[in-house]
């Protein structure tokens, strides 16, 4: 098990590297395919109407004349050990750990990042819990009674909500819960250790848009895994031994019937940037979603390989968890 | 007790006093897409505290939809069941599912064919029986639970229980798993044990051993077991009384010994002719049953044995219409089959013994 | 018995037994070891020998079966046969032809030679294709154009096994299970195979439809001359079926003889217990039996570990220090009877 653990994070830590380095690869390497010379990169970060000397002297603080590699290098170094740019006259540091530094609006990347970490995070969190409670109550529900009323009347939403996308939910709950009938309206962010009521009020709709499509997803998968489990032999063993059903179901269906539910949950929660991405458009947050999409559509590098890398790392940290949960939930991944 | 009206039919000739499980006129129908299935198709018989009695029969014969109706756990919306199971005078059949459940267990006990899938592979198989005894022992406590467990697991012949009982069930052996699962039904003492199939997913070896851990089992408990098994083999080893079904019915029933010496129905002798035996001297050809099980939605009419009896043609047209009910061969022995009793001896003489 | 006379025997050159042509397949030294890895570094730690070293031929028309308990090794060692499975050492000659490491493009004209009956006639079938796509997917994996026409072929091999030709554009589930397993013979039969290597093949049907397919077997076999390799575990249907039977415990085979010899004088103990556990249809032999029986005690040993010297030691009644420290060979003590073992049975059946 000790062994099998240090494999995994080995594994993580080394499909990271990879990550990092093919991102790295995509934003320097393809504008230089696309035929943009260093030159020209460079140009980029000074003003309107660069002198040559500048760009040459860009190029040479910023590396953009050395080998790829080197370069990569150079991040990594940065990551751990922080880095300095000569930009302009005055050296600029870059606090570890250095995910680049954007010379559109003169700032560290990191930081950036980090201050909006918790909205995304109190977006996913928030929205996990009530598709997973949701989700599954309905699955476990109607798969104990199928054919009837309620499997018929939630499967058929479920399907709806399958197929309706976030931006179509989130504009729908906000011009009924905010401008027809204001019950939340004025939905600013509210961090957690500020006003944890607040904090909930405000972002039950975007929660609620977000969790809607997967919930669905997860009432369909809860409610397939549950009808499969309960008919499995030791489900019969179960009622053999005289157990009530509440028990038959819970301890014995819905335990087997979750497992697979954690893997695509810790999956789902890895791959939640891009549905976070919509709803904190819709919503105005200002999470790492709306950050992706300004580093996007600014054209700013750093910016963007600081995302990509940062959602690469919570896919892989999620995977990671799975998996090891995963040995924890099933004694026969843990012992063999 | 209207349900005795059919004097044809009645129980087998046993030990004195009244029966401990008493089935009459059983029947387990679904309600499916393709139509109704006639899973059981009234069945009855008696089966007293220390016997055994052994149900025998191909697949969809009935068999195991007979003893999961007598555990209470046929139960679908799409089951319709009716008759009478009386245990200990007592009528299943009438009594709620929840009086049911607290018999289950308690005083019925079941123990599968593949205890690999039967046993839940998240939990120890400790935990699996300490749940067992638990539920009709609510005031135990863990350890005393577990105790029993322990207790329960070294009695069915397990070595070292005090550290096996910590395991899961992918970590035992075929034959050490059949234990665990008979240590979890036997847990609370119960009076009747059901066991379907025990033994066909082990090694012969390894069947053997389980068959007399059973046999042990039973002499120092005193319960009542039914098996059910398709090994003609099987139930000779186990049973006082057989049981053979088909097509959902009760085609023969009689004392183990008459059974095997002198069958009364000709599916009977059809499987006896049908496996080869290693106590008897090779024979040149083995001499199969034509033709396939029935259907349970499609029973053929008048006798389901019918289209694959070789002897429907010297019924005079009765095997095709008339259907055949159990009458009493030889004493204690009943055989539903419209061939007259004298014929049927005679053709079993001439005809099958020689082949057997 | 002693060690020298246990010498003695093995200097008897092996009987040939039944014909002294060449045997159409000859296994020698056969082993498939799985490995076991573990640790950090997922280094290979041990391995699963799940055959380990084993000898025998069969010859052109006669049936070898096998026998042996689940973990044994018998159907690992028919996959390698079939050369389904690569084979960690020794060597596998069919008609003469070293087929051991042949690749799949080099095994592909001898696939039509050695043909696979499976257990389960319920997923061996794929439930799409129609019976005709399925009887006749040799032809088209091999490009051969039958006389009259694939249709016209495929009927006369359904006609063959006892099915109807009219079931030609039917699907698998319209099938019972003794049909499903005919259809599967009917397959395997369709490029005139030399030999069938059979895993089980009545194992997984009803009782009354066991004896259909071991007669239909029975059959084909004196019609077309094919020689059988029969796996399984069941030793009366074994018995039924073979010229001569093989046992193999842990992953060897340590009785190998006659079919009329074996049975009615086993000489390996593990041999006699195996007979001796099988359930007789027959109430008045239980008190009897109860007594006459050979109750082994546990459980197989591992394959990964198996015992020193006679792996069957650990469940022997008539082990000796011998037995762990000397692994016996398998021996001819009759004609036609090997055995391996230190102290074999000298029963009354020495005819």
């Amino acid at each position: 098990m000790f062994a099998y653990i240090i494999r995994r994070i080995f594994a993580a830590v080394v499909l990271l590297l990879v990550v990092s380095a093919v991102t790295f690869a995509i934003f320097f390497l393809l504008p230089r395919i696309a035929g943009e010379t260093a030159d020209q990169l460079a140009a980029q970060y000074i003003g309107k109407n660069p002198s040559p000397e500048a760009i040459a002297a860009v190029k040479q603080n910023l590396g953009f004349d050395q080998p790829l590699y080197t370069q990569y290098w150079n991040f990594l170094k940065g990551l751990v050990g922080g880095a300095e740019y000569k930009f302009g006259p005055d050296p600029v540091t870059c606090h570890v750990p250095c995910f680049g530094y954007s010379f559109k609006n003169h700032l560290e990347v990191w930081p950036e990042l980090t201050k909006r970490v918790p909205v995304t995070i109190s977006l996913a969190i928030g929205a996990a819990v009530i598709w997973l409670v949701s989700g599954v109550a309905t699955g476990v529900v109607s798969a104990l009674k199928p054919r009837s009323i309620f499997d018929r009347l939630s499967m058929g939403i479920a399907l709806a909500g399958v197929s309706l996308p976030v931006f179509f939910t989130g504009a729908l709950l906000l011009t009924l819960f905010s401008y027809e009938w204001p019950i939340l309206d004025n939905l600013e962010y509210v961090d957690f250790t500020a006003d944890p009521l607040m904090w909930a009020r405000n972002l039950m709709l975007p929660w609620i848009s977000l969790a809607f499509l997967y919930s669905a997803l997860y009432a369909r998968l809860t409610r397939a895994g549950m009808l499969e489990t309960m008919s499995e032999d030791y489900i019969r063993t179960a009622r053999a031994k005289g157990l009530v059903e509440r028990k038959v179901v819970v301890r014995h269906g819905l335990r087997s019937a979750l497992t697979p539910i954690v893997t695509i949950f810790g999956m789902d929660l890895g791959l939640l940037l891009g549905g976070a991405l919509i709803t904190e458009q819709v919503f105005s947050l200002q999470g790492v979603g709306q950050f992706a999409v300004q580093a996007i559509s600014d054209n700013d590098l750093p910016k963007i390989l600081g995302v990509t890398l940062l959602a690469a790392f919570f896919v892989v940290a999620c995977n990671l968890v799975v998996d090891l949960l995963y040995a924890l939930v099933d004694p026969r991944v843990r012992l063999s | 007790m209207t349900e005795l009206q059919k004097t044809t039919e009645p129980a087998a000739q046993t030990p004195s006093g009244d029966p401990f499980l008493s089935v009459r006129d059983l029947r387990i129908h679904f309600d499916t897409d393709d139509g109704l299935v006639r899973s059981v198709d009234g069945v009855s018989f008696d089966l007293h505290k220390g016997r055994t009695l052994g149900i025998v029969g191909e697949s969809g014969s009935g068999k195991s939809v007979t003893s999961l109706g007598i555990m209470g756990l046929h139960r679908s919306k799409r089951a319709r069941i009716s008759g009478e199971i009386r245990l200990n005078g007592e009528d299943l059949i009438a009594a709620g599912p929840e009086r049911v459940r607290q018999l289950r267990g308690r005083e019925l006990a079941m123990i599968f064919q593949d205890p690999l899938t039967a046993m839940h592979p998240y939990y120890t198989v400790g935990a699996q029986i300490v749940e067992a005894y638990r539920v009709h022992h609510p005031q135990a406590t863990k350890k005393q639970a577990r105790a029993r467990a322990i207790e329960m697991l070294d009695r069915v012949g397990i070595p070292q229980p005090d550290r096996r009982v910590d395991d899961y069930p992918h970590q035992f052996s075929g034959g050490m798993r059949q234990r665990a699962m008979i240590a979890m039904a036997l847990v609370n003492d119960p009076s009747l044990l059901i066991a379907d199939e025990p033994t066909t997913a082990l090694d012969v070896t390894v069947q053997a051993q389980i068959l007399d851990l059973i046999r042990d089992l039973q002499e120092e408990f005193g319960s009542a077991v039914i098996i059910i098994t398709h090994d003609l083999g099987v139930v000779a080893e186990l049973a006082d009384d057989i049981l053979v079904m088909y097509g959902g019915k009760c085609i023969e029933r009689g004392p183990a010994e008459t059974l095997f010496d002198a069958p009364e129905h000709p599916y009977t002798w059809g499987l006896l002719g049908s496996m080869p035996r290693l106590d008897r001297e090779l024979q040149e050809r083995l001499v199969p049953v034509k033709g396939t099980p029935p259907s349970l939605i499609n029973v053929p009419s008048g006798c389901a044995f019918h289209p694959r009896c070789p002897y429907a043609a010297l019924t005079g047209g009765r095997s095709t219409s008339e259907l055949p009910v159990l009458t009493e061969a030889a004493p204690g022995h009943y055989a539903a089959c419209h061939l007259p009793a004298d014929e049927r001896h005679r053709i079993f003489a001439e005809e099958i013994a020689p082949r057997l | 018995m002693t060690d020298t006379q246990a010498t003695e025997a093995a200097a008897i050159p092996s009987p040939a037994p039944a014909s002294d042509r060449e045997p159409l397949l000859k296994v020698t030294g056969l082993t498939r070891h799985f490995p076991i890895r573990g640790g950090l570094l997922r280094r290979q730690t041990g391995a699963v020998r799940a055959v380990d070293g084993i000898d025998f031929t069969v010859n052109a028309g006669e049936t070898l079966g096998v026998v042996g308990e689940s973990g044994c090794g018998k159907s690992t060692m028919g996959r390698l046969v079939t050369r389904l499975d690569e084979p960690t050492g020794g060597t596998i000659e069919f008609e003469g032809t070293d087929i051991t490491h042949l690749g799949v493009g080099a095994m592909r004209p001898m696939r039509r030679d050695i043909q696979m009956i499976f257990q389960d006639p319920y997923s061996s079938l794929n439930p799409r294709h129609t019976v005709g796509t399925i009887v006749s997917a040799p032809f088209k994996l091999q490009g051969v154009q039958p006389e009259g026409g694939v249709k016209k072929a495929v009927q006369d091999l359904l006609e063959l096994c006892g099915l109807s030709p009219e079931h030609y554009n039917r699907y698998p589930h319209e099938f019972s299970g003794g049909q499903r397993q005919r259809i599967g013979i009917a397959r395997a039969l369709a490029l005139k195979p030399k030999m069938i290597i059979a895993d089980e093949p009545v194992s997984a049907l009803d009782v009354s439809i066991q004896a259909q397919v071991v007669n239909l077997l029975d059959d084909l076999q004196q019609e077309l001359g094919l020689t059988y390799l029969i796996i399984a575990h069941d030793l009366s249907v074994v018995r039924h079926v073979s010229d001569r039977v093989a046992v193999m415990y842990l992953g060897k085979i340590v009785e190998i003889a006659d079919r009329d010899s074996l049975y009615r004088s086993p000489m390996h103990p593990y041999t006699n217990a195996l007979m001796s556990a099988v359930p007789v249809p027959d109430p008045r032999r239980r008190q009897r039996a109860g007594r006459e029986r050979i109750l082994l005690k546990g459980d197989v040993p591992s394959p990964i570990n198996p015992p020193s010297g006679c792996r069957f030691r650990t469940r022997c009644w008539k082990a000796q220090e011998v037995c762990a420290t000397q692994e016996p060979t398998l021996t001819a003590l009759k004609t036609g009877h090997q055995v391996a073992c230190h102290f074999p049975e000298q029963g009354e059946g020495n005819d």
